[in-house]
């Protein structure tokens, strides 16, 4: 019994041997746990959104059709436009300020010594930390009553009363912002030194021995070939704050005014606040529409070679 | 420090006032970056009259616990929710390695009609933020009686993990040459035994990778905790958090909140400085692509 077994064995190794691929099904047997995953919590959910967006679906309650009529209350909601435009001001606002942080970061620490590889990990430490504990560490750092940065500002005599930057809109935005650049500077830092390493030293030389001078090196060399770094950054900085949330909801909660309400949380307020669920679906949608439109474009840019444009 | 002291000497002025200005200006943004972290972990072991009095003091004289024994009494005690966020990271990891390994086998090794199609469906999930699902993942929770249910915020958050662990685990056995599984195959070597005792030593680093991606993000994730657990007990530590912050008549307990946003923030950072390589790798895996 032993040997036939062997012998079955012996056989089947050589047909596997002589196909160019293995058993070819059974890898969709390794994939069927994810698949079913994937279906069930994210490709049916997506369906339900779409179906969901045409219909009145309160909490409890019947279910009632409605054709567009979400999309079209949608479009004469004053306060998610407010709030679209505002999350696109912050967008702006915070990307620019995310680079303008990290490239000169990632230029500082693109050294190979042992020192920039330590103060790597120290810019990069407030990422791994999440934005609701980042959210409420600064919370307290500006809070006017035992905060640092008012102790700090009123024990060195630089204003006579303690700040209360969450009671306006643009000092609340301020604070946002730099909070989010102290959190996530050390992610596009990574992710543009990435780019900066893959340049070839030998272009570089190459060039020292032709004559250019530094900033030429730079203008001509760096920042063409890190245009897909660029890119990437861009997207990825880009995309989540479009879907900013956290420090909204905890820093400034919406204030003052509801002025700081952001596109996610007009979806949040509408249907886990007022369980709106259909018009939350809707709103949802346009969301998704967005910003899949924002990353193809931004794909399609950077599929192309540096050489091409 | 790091450089040689005869080298140091011996080059040339504009290139050591070039070093003395690169560590000066490191220094800068490293303290921009790092002192948050320490006046918060600072404040969470300072009596309460200490902390008003001098929050940006990083040294008090009196040392004490009593801010994290206030936070016992925060809700159902933030041991309580400690333990949640451990349940629902350690659970959200062993259901990401067990789901996203034997798939990015599946599709390093194995080629079959449609595999590529059933590829690019995955990936692109990438490319749709889950705050535009959540809506109808509250009936579907709701429907499956999973809602305010740890075990259903796991689910979602494997889900989230998929695409990108998916990823990270192709790659890692696409680097398994291939001549090494046909010399395992030729020794009678069985599919199971192959992948267990060839591919996934290799594929190990990959998998420290998915494991950590998914501690950090199932740890720290806000909204769909917000939105999918509604008992006081079943809170994670963000949410935890958010509830000191609001306060309680309107008076906030600074000193039990850095004491919470310690016990928040702190695993993160160790578990960062420990696995440092396997994160950065995750990172430049997602720049290539």
């Amino acid at each position: 019994m032993g040997s036939v077994a062997k012998e079955t064995t012996a056989r089947s190794d050589d047909l596997e041997l002589n196909k160019p691929e293995p058993e070819g099904w059974l890898g969709l047997l390794f994939m069927l746990p994810s698949i079913a995953f994937i279906t069930g919590l994210f490709i049916i959910p997506l369906i339900m959104t779409i179906w969901m967006s045409f219909h009145n679906w309160p909490l409890l309650g019947r279910t009632k059709f409605v054709g567009l009529a979400n999309y079209i209350e949608l479009l004469g909601d004053s306060q998610l436009w407010h709030s679209l435009g505002f999350t696109l001001l912050y967008t702006g606002l915070v990307t620019a300020a995310i680079m303008m942080v990290a490239f000169p970061l990632a230029l500082l620490v693109d050294r190979p010594l042992r020192l920039a590889g330590v103060f790597r990990t120290i810019y990069f430490m407030p990422v791994v930390i999440g934005f609701g504990a980042a959210s409420t560490l600064w919370m307290w750092l500006l809070n006017p009553d035992s905060g640092v940065f008012a102790q700090i500002l009123v024990g060195n005599g630089l204003v006579d009363k303690a700040p209360r930057p969450l009671e306006s809109f643009w000092p609340a935005l301020s604070i946002v912002i730099l909070m989010v650049v102290w959190k996530t500077a050390g992610f596009t830092m990574v992710i543009l030194l990435t780019g900066l390493q893959s340049i070839p030293g030998d272009v570089m030389e190459a060039a020292k021995i032709d004559g250019a001078n530094a900033l030429t090196r730079f203008r001509r060399i760096t920042l063409p070939l890190m245009r897909n770094s660029f890119m990437l950054a861009l997207v990825l900085n880009i995309t989540s704050s479009m879907l900013a949330f956290d420090q909204f909801f905890i820093i400034t909660q919406g204030g003052p005014e509801n002025s700081t309400i952001s596109a996610v949380f007009s979806i949040y307020l509408a249907s886990f606040s007022s369980y709106r669920l259909g018009y939350g679906s809707a709103m949802s949608f346009a969301l998704l529409v967005v910003l899949v439109a924002i990353s193809s474009i931004q794909l399609t840019f950077m599929r192309q070679r540096p050489e091409e444009s | 420090m790091n450089v040689p002291k005869h080298t140091s000497s011996a080059l040339p002025v504009g290139e050591r006032l070039g070093f003395v200005a690169f560590v000066a200006v490191s220094i800068l943004f490293a303290i921009f970056f790092l002192m948050p972290i320490i006046w918060s972990f600072a404040n969470s072991l300072k009596p309460a009259a200490e902390a008003l009095a001098n929050p940006a003091a990083l040294f008090s004289k009196a040392f004490s616990f009593e801010n994290y024994r206030r936070l016992e009494n925060v809700g159902a005690g933030w041991y309580v929710y400690a333990g949640n966020s451990i349940l629902i990271a350690f659970g959200t990891i062993v259901l990401t390695v067990l789901v996203s390994v034997p798939a990015g086998y599946g599709f390093a090794k194995f080629r079959f009609p449609g595999q590529s199609l059933i590829f690019v469906v995955v990936m692109a999930t990438m490319m749709i933020p889950f705050q535009s699902i959540l809506t109808p993942l509250f009936l579907i929770l709701k429907i499956l009686r999973l809602q305010n249910n740890l075990f259903g915020l796991v689910l979602i958050y494997v889900t989230f993990q998929l695409p990108f662990s998916i990823f990270m685990m192709r790659n890692a056995f696409d680097a398994v040459p291939r001549a090494l599984i046909e010399a395992a195959r030729i020794d009678g070597a069985s599919q199971w035994t192959i992948l267990r005792r060839i591919m996934l030593p290799i594929a190990l680093p990959g998998v420290a990778t998915v494991a950590m991606f998914a501690f950090l993000n199932s740890w720290n994730e806000f909204l769909a905790a917000l939105i999918f657990l509604s008992d006081q007990n079943k809170f994670t530590l963000p949410i935890m958090l958010v509830n000191v912050s609001s306060g309680i008549y309107g008076i906030i307990d600074w000193g039990a909140l850095q004491a919470g946003v310690t016990v928040t923030m702190v695993p993160c950072i160790i578990l960062f400085l420990l696995l440092q390589r396997y994160y950065v790798r995750g990172l430049t895996a997602g720049a290539v692509k």
